[in-house]
């Protein structure tokens, strides 16, 4: 078993993506949106069901970058709306058995009904994270 | 006893057991470490050998560790000889335990979420497990978080009746931070100020009517929980919600607690807002909601208190009393920084037909969403008055 860090982004940055799937959410009708959160919804219930679920979580927009600016000084930040960085909008933890089945996850997920029902073929980013061995299989 | 009698039974009684060494004048740390200690004793002992009296057995074992604890530290003999020669308490000083042990855990030297945190543990009489559950933190977190507290209020002081505000304060935040899983802050609010509120009673200047109008208000509002929210997570506004899922018997007890509150004449500001959430829960349909009465708690309660969000809901009143151009104009002296500002606006714009501004208002009011659900509700309502246009 290993953990993997699935990223959703905000629609910047990232692979180009699928003609016509590219619509702000607040461009889609509202049965839609709910289509599309419920499916989320369901997703991590099967997730939770088969033991593979670890966490998730909803990131809000605004993001600072800060970093150290010598003793005794505050923080140096970017200022709030900073528009150059990687924007993430959420990400979900799973546990599961191998890579196939953390990219299987990812992709269900990306399957996720947007305008008229159709999958959005969101791009997310699927990262395994360390200090597990990946190559042996239990 | 079986093994769920006995926790549920500690539950209860570890919190007393806590005050009363409290009070006699035992360090607040050390008195819980000797409460926790006792109740490891309780469950390896209960469940074949259940004691007659399980509070005294629990304070006399507590006691004992207390003692164990401070006998080890030479410089403590003093204290211990008090607390050992302090008479056993009395029924009525019960009630004070509760008061002085919420004191403690509300102590303003702690943020908000460790006193919440403090409070649950020592006077809620939750595991640390269940509060890192209910606040979606690892255990390793919530244990620090709990001692780091502890220390903070080592040898502070916090009994004055005053300061029973800050108890409510905490109490209050507790509530809001609502998250339901296997325990609900709630609920656990409601409980402790019930609790609170039986403690108060006994006290010798009397009950703060505050009490009961802080229990009234968590009541007003918990009854709408079931309404609240769908199936998936999405967040129901209030003139939406489903009014046969309000809990009525909930708001009548409400109701019930704010009259006798309100009775004793002496307003403040929880009294008011549970006179306001009095008047949506009386509502039979959203539009026959007495907003004129509203407007005049509203007006009232700005009279108590100069918070900015008051300024921001009174705004939402006038609009709904006076149309939406007099909600605008008094939107536009509160503080547009307010996290709810934009969807206030965005509100008051489409009651004005202005679509455009509307629109513009939901967007920005979606980007500063402190929820993912109020996020989802609000990018909703962009997608409703495109779709309409």
């Amino acid at each position: 078993m290993a953990k993997y860090l699935l990223l959703k982004h905000y629609r910047r940055g990232g692979p180009e993506w699928v003609p016509g799937t590219d619509v702000p959410m607040d461009q889609w009708s509202p049965e839609e949106i709910t289509e599309h959160i419920d499916y989320m919804r369901r997703f991590a219930e099967k997730l939770t069901e088969s033991g593979e679920f670890v966490g998730e979580g909803a990131l809000s927009p605004e993001g600072t970058f800060v970093r150290y600016d010598g003793e005794g000084r505050p923080p140096v930040t970017d200022g709030p709306f900073a528009e150059t960085k990687d924007l993430i909008a959420g990400w979900m933890i799973i546990d599961v058995e191998s890579q196939e089945r953390a990219y299987e996850a990812a992709a269900e997920l990306s399957a996720a009904p947007g305008v008229g029902g159709k999958p959005i073929y969101e791009w997310l980013e699927v990262r395994p994270f360390l200090g597990e061995d990946l190559t042996i299989s239990e | 006893m079986d093994h769920d009698a006995v926790t549920d039974r500690m539950r209860t009684l570890a919190p007393q057991v806590l005050g009363v060494l409290v009070r006699r004048g035992a360090d607040f740390a050390t008195a819980e470490d000797a409460v926790q200690e006792a109740l490891i004793e309780a469950v390896r002992h209960w469940p074949e050998d259940p004691p007659d009296d399980p509070k005294a057995w629990l304070l006399r074992v507590a006691g004992r560790k207390l003692i164990d604890a401070q006998r080890s530290e030479a410089a403590r003999r003093r204290r211990e000889e008090r607390v050992h020669d302090e008479p056993p308490p009395g029924p009525t000083e019960q009630a004070d335990d509760t008061l002085l042990l919420l004191s403690r855990c509300c102590h303003p030297a702690l943020s908000p979420a460790s006193a919440i945190a403090l409070t649950l543990r020592a006077v809620g009489g939750l595991t640390t497990a269940q509060i890192a559950r209910a606040f979606l933190v690892p255990e390793a977190t919530m244990a620090q978080r709990i001692s780091r507290a502890k220390r903070t209020i080592t040898g502070e002081r916090f009994d004055r009746p005053g300061e029973v505000r800050a108890v409510l304060h905490v109490l209050y935040l507790m509530f809001n931070e609502g998250f339901t899983g296997e325990i609900s802050l709630a609920d656990e609010a409601i409980r402790l100020t019930r609790q609170l509120t039986v403690a108060s009673t006994t006290r010798p200047e009397g009950a703060d009517p505050e009490i009961a109008g802080l229990l009234a208000l968590m009541l007003l509002h918990h009854a709408r929980r079931a309404a609240r929210y769908t199936a998936s997570g999405e967040l129901v506004p209030l003139d939406e919600q489903d009014r046969s899922l309000w809990d009525t018997a909930m708001i009548a007890e409400g109701v019930d607690v704010l009259q006798t509150a309100l009775s004793r004449d002496r307003l403040g500001e929880y009294q008011v807002q549970a006179a306001i959430a009095a008047l949506h829960d009386d509502a039979p349909t959203a539009d026959e909601t007495d907003w004129p009465q509203i407007l005049e708690w509203y007006d009232e309660l700005t009279k108590l208190t100069d918070s900015p969000v008051v300024a921001l809901n009174r705004a939402v009143a006038v609009g709904q009393v006076d149309g939406p151009r007099a909600g605008l104009a008094a939107l536009a002296d509160v503080d547009p920084g307010l996290s709810r500002w934009d969807a206030v606006a965005a509100h008051l714009h489409e009651r004005a037909d202005d679509v455009d501004r509307a629109v513009e208002h939901y967007t920005a009011a979606a980007d500063r969403a402190t929820s993912s659900a109020e996020r989802t509700h609000l990018i909703k309502q962009v997608a409703r008055l495109r779709a309409g246009r």
